[in-house]
């Protein structure tokens, strides 16, 4: 029972940081903070448009792929695979 | 016949007879074929057929064409229809994956020990699955009559035939062999074109690197620079930074799109068909994949498109085209009335700006812009009828996925789960077929005959799944304690709240004139606007759980032990205690 509570309080944890993430990338960059970041350039993109339109997105790919391999690793340190 | 005619006709029945083939091929034996296709799909071929089933004719024909016209404020579809996927992956799927059962409304009925809970949940899926369908019957319908040039209706006759064969045999297991076909097709489609258009304009094989880079004229000039300064120099706003209805407006809009795309029913019975929970969080990441191809394009082809209609009507500041001399797709757009040019100053050049009185282009429709553009570049005939059986299949797919998840969760849950539950195999599949067949008619008189709110609909239908399904999901997995009533309670205001909101705006049920506040930015609740809304519906669905959690009090013990056995992918699957 204490295993399953801490292998349930580590993928809280693990979910916390990636949402804080996708936060952050869309709403925050994209959104809230668009206009001082348009000041900056990436190429012909202002990178507040990048963001919102290129940058949010492939974060959002890497965030998942990431959160199941360290899902997956957690499987198994708790020893809960699937059988 | 011309070549153009005979490509399309190549190209889209090609399509259809290997739609056909597959369906042959991958049909249904069981009830576990026909609605999780077995159980069977692996990672990667679900996450082709999610791609498939979430791209609609919404995104495949009109995403770019609004991103063209909105500029940056286009970018809330962008994020928020990419974004509900990390939410699906890390707070819904694994666990209701391992949960394992068929349905959605299953699910909540399991978790929340009621039959109440099982048909709010019913209700909320079918209200979402057939305003949405309307819309992909119309695509069907317009795509047929643009390119084949065949009547409408016989367009969308030819439409529900398609489906109907491959839905009604295949099930699930058919649908998604065929998804991941049309997956395909769709995506060549749609990258396709953009490529040239791409190498055309800046030189730059890839849309995404060629929309950060300086055009191909020898200029030295960015696209996007040029792109502003064309459009502010006829008075249209910048469109890098052309916001949508404010800052707080486009927050809510970007976050309700995000948990609707995250609770909507068709997108997470996915979840369900593949072999165990990691897969099932690693799907979620192939769709994602499959979904930002087409999705990071889309601004490039927005960009370009708005770039290229602007060249072609004014090539040179102040050397605006002669009317007589306009090209063909814009005589054939002229045609169908989404283009119209009225000549004001009577010069015979085509004017267009964004001053009302003196602009020239009285009607620009933004659903043409991805049909149109390959025109518009001049590309050869046979990209263009690429991208007809590319829209074709994007509203196929679409259709038959929403069309599972109402057939499943009448015939499954209504059914089976609680009218006749003694209802054998043979007969609960054969019950599915009927009612999918039936929903195919409903959906057709539906695209025929579309009712008077349809415009408005799609953005219930997130509105609906936002407010409604996705918090009950989420506090049914991460709220212990969550009892079923305070769930009910929770779901009637969340979805209440917005209705309500949508009603007094827009009208109730959409019928003009009923709306007693009026459609209007002043008498929005902090300047959001009513396709926004589901944000705020989900706030108030999970204040008002949490609420009636503390007065009724928590979830029996039992089922807070189900919750701490779906939070872990080892042991057994869960086994409700009530049926």
């Amino acid at each position: 029972m204490e295993e399953k509570q801490s292998y349930w309080q580590e993928n809280l944890r693990l979910i916390f940081i990636c949402l804080a993430i996708w936060f952050v990338v869309s709403f925050g960059f994209g959104i809230l903070l668009v206009e001082p970041l348009n000041e900056f350039r990436l190429g012909g993109y202002k990178l507040g448009f990048w963001f919102a339109q290129q940058g949010s997105i492939y974060t959002f790919v890497g965030l998942i792929f990431w959160y199941t391999k360290k899902m997956n690793q957690l499987d198994k340190k708790y020893n809960v695979e699937e059988s | 016949m011309d070549e153009l005619k005979l490509y399309t006709y190549i190209a889209v029945f090609g399509s259809f007879a290997m739609y056909f083939a597959i369906a042959w091929w991958a049909r249904a034996g069981s009830t576990s074929d026909f609605y999780v296709a077995g159980g069977g799909i692996t990672p990667l071929q679900n996450g082709m057929a999610i791609g498939a089933d979430w791209m609609s004719a919404a995104s495949f024909l009109s995403m770019a064409g609004m991103i063209a016209f909105l500029g940056y404020g286009g970018s809330v579809f962008l994020m928020g229809w990419t974004g509900g996927y990390v939410l699906l992956a890390m707070l819904l799927a694994p666990y209701m994956r391992k949960h394992g059962k068929f349905t959605v409304p299953e699910f909540i009925s399991d978790r929340y020990y009621s039959k109440t809970a099982r048909v709010v949940a019913v209700v909320c899926l079918i209200i979402a699955s057939l305003t949405y369908i309307i819309g992909q019957m119309k695509g069907v319908g317009v795509a047929f009559s643009h390119f084949l040039e065949v009547e409408y209706e016989n367009g969308l006759y030819i439409g529900m035939f398609v489906v109907w064969v491959y839905a009604v045999l295949g099930g699930m297991k058919g649908i998604t062999y065929t998804q991941i076909a049309q997956y395909c097709v769709l995506i060549f489609a749609y990258t396709i074109p953009a490529v040239f258009i791409s190498l055309q304009l800046t030189g730059n094989p890839i849309p995404q690197l060629g929309l950060g880079s300086t055009l191909a004229d020898g200029s030295g000039v960015y696209l996007l620079d040029k792109l502003d300064r064309v459009v502010t120099d006829l008075g249209f706003k910048e469109y890098t930074t052309a916001n949508m209805g404010g800052t707080i407006n486009m927050f809510a809009y970007t976050l309700s799109l995000m948990i609707g795309t995250a609770g909507l029913p068709h997108v997470i019975m996915r979840f369900f068909t593949v072999p165990s929970v990691q897969a099932a969080r690693s799907s979620a990441g192939y769709a994602l994949v499959f979904i930002a191809l087409l999705y990071t394009v889309a601004p490039a082809v927005g960009a370009m498109a708005r770039l290229n209609l602007m060249n072609t009507i004014e090539p040179a500041a102040g050397q605006n085209m002669d009317y007589a001399e306009r090209p063909q797709w814009f005589k054939d757009w002229e045609k169908t009335g989404l283009l119209k040019y009225q000549d004001k100053n009577g010069d015979g050049k085509v004017q267009y700006t964004a001053n009302e009185a003196s602009n020239e282009m009285v009607k620009v429709d933004r659903d043409i812009m991805v049909l149109a553009n390959p025109a518009i570049a001049n590309l050869p005939n046979w990209v263009i009828a690429l991208v007809a059986a590319g829209g074709l299949a994007a509203a196929l797919s679409t259709a038959a996925g929403l069309l599972l998840a109402i057939s499943s969760s009448i015939s499954h849950d209504l059914m089976k789960g609680i009218l006749t539950p003694d209802m054998s195999e043979k007969n609960e599949l054969l019950a599915g077929r009927v009612v999918m067949t039936l929903s195919i008619f409903v959906a057709g008189y539906l695209g025929l005959n579309p009712p008077g709110f349809a415009a408005g609909t799609v953005a219930l239908a997130f509105g609906l799944a936002a407010s409604s399904i996705f918090p009950a999901l989420m506090m049914g997995i991460f709220a212990k304690k969550m009892s079923g009533t305070a769930a009910v309670w929770g779901m009637c205001s969340g979805i209440g709240v917005t209705m309500l909101y949508v009603f007094q705006h827009k009208g109730i049920m959409f019928i003009p004139g009923t709306s007693f506040l009026g459609d209007m930015g002043a008498n929005w609740f902090l300047g959001i606007s009513p396709n926004a809304f589901g944000a705020v519906g989900a706030i108030v669905n999970f204040a008002v759980a949490f609420l009636v959690l503390r007065v009724t009090g928590p979830a029996p013990a039992h089922i807070q032990q189900m919750v701490d056995n779906f939070r872990t992918p080892h042991g057994e699957i869960t086994t409700a205690h009530n049926h």
